[in-house]
C-alpha cells in the first residue's frame, strides 16, 4: 500500500473467511484493506450435454459486479481468473462434470482482480477441489515516477503508469497468468515479477496459516 | 445445475413435522430466524443474514432526463440478481419466474408504495433527475428471499447518500464528497415484506420459511406493511383459498413483526453512522467475525524488496539472447520489397492461392516489423492514388525496402486491388 523506494513495499491487511455461504459446496470472502470479493464453488456436478468436455472438467467462471449487469470488464476478468484455474486444477479427475465458480464483487478498492483470484483460490480449497498447486494474485502498480506499488487502492491505480496482475503458483512461484495495463519496460516488468513472487510468500504463508487455523481442532 | 430434488421421505418428514407443530431448525410457528444486517463501506450497500440467507443490496445513482408523463419526478429502478452463487437452480442472464415475481414484488412494495420522495428527486424540471437505482444480490438461497431482500433494499436506500447538486442559470454542478456533504434520500415510511406459507390447503401457517419448508408448502402469502400499520401490498400465490379471518390473523401477526424489524433496522443505522462520526474503520471487511476458525485476518506485512533490482536485471540480462534468433532482415532478391520482409515466413508455406489468407499473413509479419507495415500501407495508399514511386524510393526512411525496380512499371496502373495481388507475388517470390 505504501509509496516507496526499493526498499520497503507492502501488502493492505489481509483477511479470508471460508464455508461462510451454506449451499455452495466451497465459498470464501477474501478481503484486501477494502477491497472484498466473495467466492462459491458448486461441482463437481452434472454438466449441459453442449458445455461437455469428455476427458475433464467444464469449469465455468463468473463475476458479479456490485452494480448492473456483467459487462466486457467482467468478462475480461473472468477469462483471467478461468485461465488460472484451469491451471492449477486437476480438471481430469473429473471427466464429464461442471464446476462453477462465482465471484461476487462485495467492494473494488483496486486490485480487484487479485483479490477475486486469492478468493477464488479459498473457495476451491474449501471445497476440496484436487489440484496440482494453490495460486495467488498479486497486483503491481507502476506510479509516474517508476517506483512500484504492490497492492494499490484504487486512488493509486487511477494515478499510476502501468498496472500489472500476476497470478503465481506456490510450488516453484512461476506466473500462472499476466494481465496489464499502460506501458512499461522489460525490466520494470522483471522487476514487478519478482515482486509479486516475493509477496507471494507472503500470501502462500497466510493460505497455510488459514488452513492451519481450519483444521487446528480435528488434528489434535 | 440442476437443483437436489427433495426426496419423498424427506418431504412426508417435514409434513409430518409441521403436522405437530414443529420446525426442522427448532423455531416455533410464528418466530423469525436470526436477522443480522451489516453495512458495506460505501453509502449504500448493505447485507443482510436472515439465518442462513444472505442478501447484498446496492443503491447507486445517475443524472438522467425524466419520464414524459412525470417530468418533475426521480426514477426508481429495482434490479433482483438472482446470482448463481445462491443456489446452483439459478442461471445467470436469464428471467426466470421466481426472479420476475421477486422484482415485481419487490417494486410493488418499495415503489408503488411512495415510502421515497421522488420529487425531492428533480433536479432540473423536465431535463435531469435522479435516478435511483436499488442492485440487490442474491448470496445464499435459505428460504425467504423476498423478507430479505425487502429489508436490505429499504435500509441500503435509508443508508444511501446522494452528492449534492447546485444549479446556476443552465449549469448543472455535482459535487464530489470531498467538497459537499452528501445528501441522504427522503423516506417517508419503511415498508417490510413479511412472509406466510400454509401447508395442507391452508391448516397450517409459518412465518419465514426457510428453503425445506417452501419447498413443501402449498402456498405463500407476503404482506408489506409498515410500521404505522399501513399495508403497502398483499400477494398471494401458490392457488390456496384463504379466509378472511386468516389474513386478518396474517396482518396482525405482520404488523407484530414490521415493528421488530424496523427498530433493528434503526438501531444498525444509528450503530452504522456512530462508527462513521468516530472515524473508525467501517463496513465489510470489519465484519469478519474474529473468533471463527474459519477466519483469519493478517495485519499490513511489508514486501521484502531487497534483491528485486538485481534479480529483474539477471532476469532480463539472461533474457537478451532471444532477440538474436529472429533473422535480420533480408531482401531475398534485390529490389523486391515486401511488407514485414526477412522474417521467415511460416504461414503460406502450403497455400499460395488464398488471396485472403496472403493479407492477413501480412497483416501479422507486419506486426512483427512494429509498424513498418503500417508505413508501407501508407505507401501504397499513395501508389493508388497515382503518386510517383520513384519518389517514394527517395524516402528518407531507411528501414523500409521500397519496391524499386519491379514496381516502377506497374505502378502507374496500380489500384487498392492491384498492390495486394503484388504482394502476394513477392511472397511467392520469396518462397521460391
Amino acid at each position: 500500500m505504501e509509496v516507496c523506494g526499493s526498499s520497503n513495499v507492502s501488502l493492505r491487511e489481509f483477511g479470508c473467511e471460508q464455508s461462510l455461504l451454506s449451499r455452495p459446496d466451497g465459498s470464501a470472502s477474501f478481503i484486501q484493506g477494502d477491497t472484498s470479493v466473495l467466492a462459491g464453488v458448486y461441482g463437481p456436478a452434472e454438466v449441459k450435454v453442449s458445455k461437455e468436455i469428455y476427458d475433464r472438467a467444464t469449469l465455468e467462471v463468473l463475476i458479479q459486479p456490485k452494480v448492473g449487469l456483467p459487462s466486457v470488464r467482467e468478462r475480461s476478468q473472468e477469462q483471467c481468473v478461468r485461465e488460472t484455474c484451469e491451471a492449477s486444477l486437476l480438471l481430469s479427475l473429473h471427466p464429464r462434470s461442471s464446476l462453477t465458480l462465482i465471484l461476487q464483487v462485495l467492494h473494488d478498492d483496486g486490485s480487484l482482480l487479485s483479490c477475486a483470484l486469492n478468493a477464488a483460490c479459498m473457495a476451491l480449497m474449501d471445497a476440496g477441489l484436487p489440484m496440482s498447486c494453490l495460486f495467488c494474485g498479486v497486483t503491481c502498480a507502476i506510479d509516474t515516477d517508476g517506483q512500484i506499488i504492490t497492492d494499490p487502492t484504487a486512488a493509486q491505480e487511477k494515478e499510476s503508469r502501468a498496472l500489472m496482475t500476476f497470478a503465481i503458483d506456490s510450488t516453484e512461484r512461476r506466473v500462472l497468468m499476466s494481465s496489464t495495463k499502460g506501458s512499461f519496460t522489460v525490466h520494470e516488468l522483471q522487476q514487478c515479477i519478482a515482486v509479486s513472487q516475493k509477496a507471494s510468500e507472503k500470501i502462500f504463508q497466510f493460505y497455510r496459516d488459514s488452513v492451519r487455523r481450519r483444521y487446528s481442532k480435528t488434528l489434535e | 445445475m440442476k437443483d437436489t430434488p427433495l426426496a419423498n421421505c424427506e418431504r412426508d418428514f417435514l409434513l409430518k413435522a409441521i403436522e405437530e407443530k414443529k420446525r426442522l431448525d427448532g423455531r416455533q410457528t410464528y418466530d423469525y430466524r436470526k436477522i443480522k444486517i451489516t453495512f458495506g463501506t460505501d453509502y449504500g450497500c448493505c447485507f443482510v443474514d436472515l439465518g442462513r440467507t444472505r442478501v447484498m443490496a446496492q443503491v447507486s445513482c445517475e443524472l438522467v432526463a425524466p419520464k414524459e408523463n412525470r417530468p418533475n419526478e426521480g426514477i426508481m429502478f429495482f434490479n433482483i440478481e438472482l446470482s448463481p452463487m445462491a443456489s446452483p437452480a439459478f442461471e445467470q442472464g436469464r428471467q426466470s419466474e421466481l426472479s420476475v415475481k421477486l422484482n415485481r414484488q419487490l417494486e410493488r412494495c418499495l415503489r408503488n408504495s411512495k415510502c421515497i420522495d421522488t420529487e425531492s428527486l428533480c433536479v432540473v424540471s423536465g431535463e435531469k433527475v435522479w435516478q435511483i437505482r436499488v442492485d440487490v444480490h442474491m448470496l445464499n438461497h435459505d428460504g425467504n428471499l423476498m423478507d430479505a431482500a425487502s429489508i436490505a433494499a429499504i435500509t441500503a436506500l435509508c443508508h444511501f447518500r446522494r452528492p449534492d447538486v447546485a444549479i446556476q442559470g443552465d449549469e448543472v454542478t455535482v459535487f464530489s464528497p470531498e467538497e459537499r456533504d452528501p445528501i441522504p434520500l427522503s423516506i417517508y415510511h419503511m415498508p417490510i415484506s413479511v412472509s406466510f406459507s400454509f401447508f395442507q390447503q391452508g391448516t397450517y401457517l409459518l412465518v419465514d420459511p426457510c428453503e425445506r419448508e417452501e419447498r413443501v408448502m402449498d402456498g405463500l402469502l407476503m404482506i408489506a406493511m409498515n410500521k404505522h400499520r399501513e399495508i403497502c401490498s398483499i400477494q398471494s400465490s401458490g392457488g390456496i383459498m384463504l379466509l378472511k379471518d386468516q389474513v386478518m390473523r396474517c396482518s396482525k401477526i405482520a404488523s407484530v413483526k414490521v415493528s421488530e424489524i424496523t427498530e433493528l433496522i434503526g438501531k444498525a443505522l444509528e450503530n452504522d453512522k456512530k462508527a462513521r462520526k468516530a472515524g473508525g474503520r467501517c463496513g465489510f471487511a470489519e465484519s469478519i467475525p474474529q473468533e471463527r476458525i474459519t477466519a483469519l485476518k493478517m495485519e499490513e506485512s511489508p514486501v521484502e524488496m531487497m534483491d528485486v533490482t538485481e534479480r529483474a536485471n539477471d532476469i532480463v540480462q539472461k533474457a537478451e539472447a532471444p532477440p538474436q534468433t529472429v533473422p535480420s532482415p533480408v531482401v531475398p532478391v534485390p529490389g523486391v520489397g515486401q511488407v514485414g520482409q526477412g522474417l521467415q515466413n511460416t504461414w503460406g508455406l502450403e497455400d499460395d492461392d488464398e488471396e485472403e489468407e496472403e493479407e492477413e499473413e501480412n497483416g501479422n509479419r507486419g506486426e512483427e516489423q512494429e509498424g513498418k507495415a503500417s508505413k508501407m500501407e501508407k505507401y501504397e495508399k499513395e501508389e493508388s492514388r497515382g503518386g510517383d514511386v520513384v519518389e517514394i524510393s527517395d524516402s528518407e526512411e531507411e528501414e523500409v525496402v521500397i519496391l524499386h525496380p519491379e514496381t516502377s512499371d506497374k505502378a502507374p496502373v496500380n489500384t487498392g486491388s492491384r498492390s495486394s495481388s503484388h504482394q502476394k507475388g513477392a511472397a511467392k517470390s520469396k518462397k521460391k
